[in-house]
């Protein structure tokens, strides 16, 4: 793929903007990490040598007695006995952590929560679950959560944006009148009254946020349709017998994507922020889950149990200021005024 | 005879050019009118942005419109390209009628007439290569396969003077001139007939202008191509027209063979704007003759000839009576007092 001079600038720009680039690859590098959590943290050894073969309890379930013990069930491989089991007979390579996000610690030394040790490095919820484990699960479902979140709402806004900017007149105020009466609907009573009435699932809660947030982007997209829709290039492409939806997507709509793409990193924010906001009220993801939302919750339910409240703050604080530089990044990089500043310094 | 009753069946032989090429372009009684808003409870007002225009253009010849700011030039340019369809009155391309097609016969009628926008740093979009914007006509009217369709890009690239290896470069890695050769380049992918060029040159240099002037011209010759050319540029006019059509608020008001409306004006609005074109030569230069006041709002135009508080020789008639376009000294006229301009 050949990068096209101006995409190359804003690139640079990107990258002259040192916090937001950096804050780009250290949150890359947690969520790559977030992604593949149940090789960091899980209750489950990653690799089994026993009797001569080798098992992956990670991708597949096998009963207890594989290991020659005496239940049909799935192993439980934390417990001792079946510990002794295997490594009688070969080895086991665990997790760095070994607890996932509903493993619940029985062996604790004092009543749950339990404060952080060697063996729960930031303690132990109200339910005695590894707080670390939940923090690394509860991280990528946050992020997936507002990447799709994001990703749907833009898809929707765009599309909405460009018919309203584009036909404007009759179609635009109509529309515009509309969005004004839907953004003053009180969102979050909406959402606990909705959720109230289904179990909300991943989906649902995703489906239910997206009502509310497709608007943010509507006006922006609109702003550069209404511009874009009289310009020459346009005109040309109509004399040229371009038909609405191409003049649309391919004339109007990549210019009106600069807008959209400066605003995004602030949508996934507010969208974190959002499903966060909502477990905290237990109102989110179904009870289990694993969430930043909930352990605020229980940090806030427990004062006497600091490193819960404290451990979902940093993170939160962390991840949503990471979010924000690399928007400013993005920004800059949109700036057109630096685009064009650069352009000139390349060419002069 | 009022403008109305014009008939362009018999246009005045004057018109004809004088010759029996083929009419490409033909304009009877264009209208476009746009409602205006003015509040809640006042009744729309209506703009006449194009009152009444007619006109024919044969292949191979340049007709300029000339007028200023407002009079409805590019109105005109958007009505007869059809990105605009006119309000009423007839469009011909080629002989065949347009207003009032179905968008599908439309697509295939609009190859004919093309359009060179004024401003090469708007009417070129900046993401797209000149590659790119050269072939998008040919993909959105033709089943050429990518490489004839590069190929063709490339050959048009030659013919209006831009280089073979400049295909993939984005429109500012170009120059003014350079990129309203893109535009032309463009208007012709399609090989029309007519092309309809508003302002082509009014945001070039001086120097550039004459080259991309001269590259018209060439292409007319070459191409047997028709032009509907609008300007405010006396000077350019007088370069590259056959014909002239000078409007003012909407309206025809002078209509004829360029020698014959530039050797000797016969509406006093013409006779303004020629003396306002700067000359060289001092022994060339007109009497200065200023108008009075403003162009008046399209929403108000004053009674009778539109023209008559500005005009210097109005008289009590030209207030009262709307001036028809009429024949006189070999070209039309819209003046009560036309014969008396000397």
């Amino acid at each position: 793929m050949t990068l096209t001079p101006i995409t190359r600038r804003r690139l640079a720009n990107f990258r002259a903007n040192r916090r937001g680039f950096w804050s780009f690859w250290i949150f890359l590098a947690l969520f790559l990490l977030s992604l593949g959590a149940e090789f960091i943290a899980n209750d489950k050894p990653l690799l089994i040598r026993y009797d001569q073969t080798l098992y992956w309890p990670v991708f597949n379930a096998y009963p207890e007695t594989t290991f020659g013990g005496e239940f049909e069930t799935e192993t439980d491989y934390r417990d001792p006995f079946v510990r002794d089991l295997i490594e009688a007979k070969g080895w086991m390579v665990w997790a760095p952590v070994r607890y996932s996000y509903r493993t619940i610690n029985y062996n604790l030394p004092v009543p749950a929560p339990a404060p952080p040790s060697a063996d729960n490095w930031l303690g132990t919820d109200d339910q005695g679950r590894d707080v670390v484990a939940r923090l690394i699960y509860g991280f990528r479902i946050s992020v997936l959560f507002g990447l799709a979140l994001t990703g749907f709402s833009s898809i929707i806004g765009v599309m909405a944006g460009a018919v309203q900017g584009y036909f404007g007149g009759l179609t635009d105020l109509l529309f515009q009148r509309f969005i004004e009466i839907w953004q003053g609907l009180p969102t979050l009573f909406l959402l606990i009254i909705l959720a109230s009435v289904v179990t909300p699932t991943f989906w649902w809660l995703l489906g239910l946020l997206l009502l509310f947030s497709w608007t943010s982007l509507v006006h922006v997209v609109r702003a550069e349709f209404l511009r874009a829709r009289n310009l020459d290039y346009v005109r040309a492409a109509r004399a040229l017998g371009a038909n609405d939806v191409t003049i649309m997507v391919r004339h109007v709509l990549p210019n009106a994507m600069v807008a959209t793409l400066t605003f995004m990193p602030f949508i996934l924010n507010g969208s974190i922020t959002t499903l966060t906001a909502l477990d905290f009220l237990g109102f989110g993801l179904p009870p289990g889950s694993p969430s930043l939302g909930e352990l605020l919750a229980q940090g806030k339910a427990n004062l006497q149990a600091p490193w819960l409240g404290l451990t979902a703050f940093f993170v939160l604080a962390l991840m949503l200021s990471l979010l924000i530089f690399i928007g400013e990044a993005v920004r800059d990089a949109f700036d057109p005024r630096k685009t064009t500043a650069a352009l000139s310094n390349q060419q002069g | 005879m009022t403008t109305d009753a014009l008939n362009p069946d018999v246009l005045p032989d004057f018109l004809k050019d004088g010759d029996d090429r083929a009419v490409v372009l033909e304009a009877r009684h264009l209208r476009k009118y746009y409602g205006v808003k003015r509040g809640v409870f006042k009744p729309m007002a209506t703009v006449k942005a194009l009152d009444g225009v007619s006109f024919q253009l044969r292949a191979g010849r340049t007709l300029a419109v000339v007028g200023e700011s407002g009079c409805g030039k590019s109105t005109l340019a958007r009505s007869v390209t059809m990105i605009e369809p006119p309000s009423s009155g007839e469009l011909h391309y080629d002989g065949r009628d347009v207003v009032g097609r179905s968008a599908a016969d439309l697509k295939e009628l609009r190859r004919t007439v093309q359009m060179v926008f004024q401003n090469p740093y708007g009417s070129l979009n900046p993401r797209k290569t000149v590659g790119s914007i050269l072939t998008e006509p040919l993909v959105i009217n033709t089943n050429l396969s990518k490489d004839e369709r590069r190929e063709r890009a490339v050959a048009m690239m030659g013919k209006v003077g831009l280089r073979a290896d400049q295909v993939d470069r984005y429109p500012h890695m170009f120059s003014g001139g350079q990129r309203q050769r893109i535009a032309i380049a463009r208007a012709l992918m399609l090989s029309p007939r007519v092309v309809v060029a508003d302002e082509p040159v009014s945001a070039l240099d001086v120097s550039i202008q004459a080259q991309v002037l001269n590259l018209m011209m060439d292409l007319q010759e070459e191409l047997n191509l028709a032009y509907l050319f609008i300007s405010h540029d006396l000077s350019v006019v007088r370069h590259i027209a056959d014909a002239i059509m000078v409007m003012y608020l909407g309206k025809p008001v002078e209509h004829g063979a360029k020698d014959v409306v530039f050797a000797r004006p016969r509406h006093p609005y013409t006779r303004i704007l020629l003396a306002a074109t700067p000359r060289v030569n001092p022994a060339l230069r007109l009497e200065r003759v200023v108008p009075k006041g403003e162009l008046p709002s399209p929403l108000n135009p004053p009674p009778g000839c539109s023209f008559h508080k500005r005009c210097p020789y109005a008289t009590e008639r030209c207030g009262v009576e709307v001036p028809a376009l009429r024949p006189v000294d070999d070209r039309l006229v819209a003046c009560h007092h036309a014969e008396q301009m000397n």
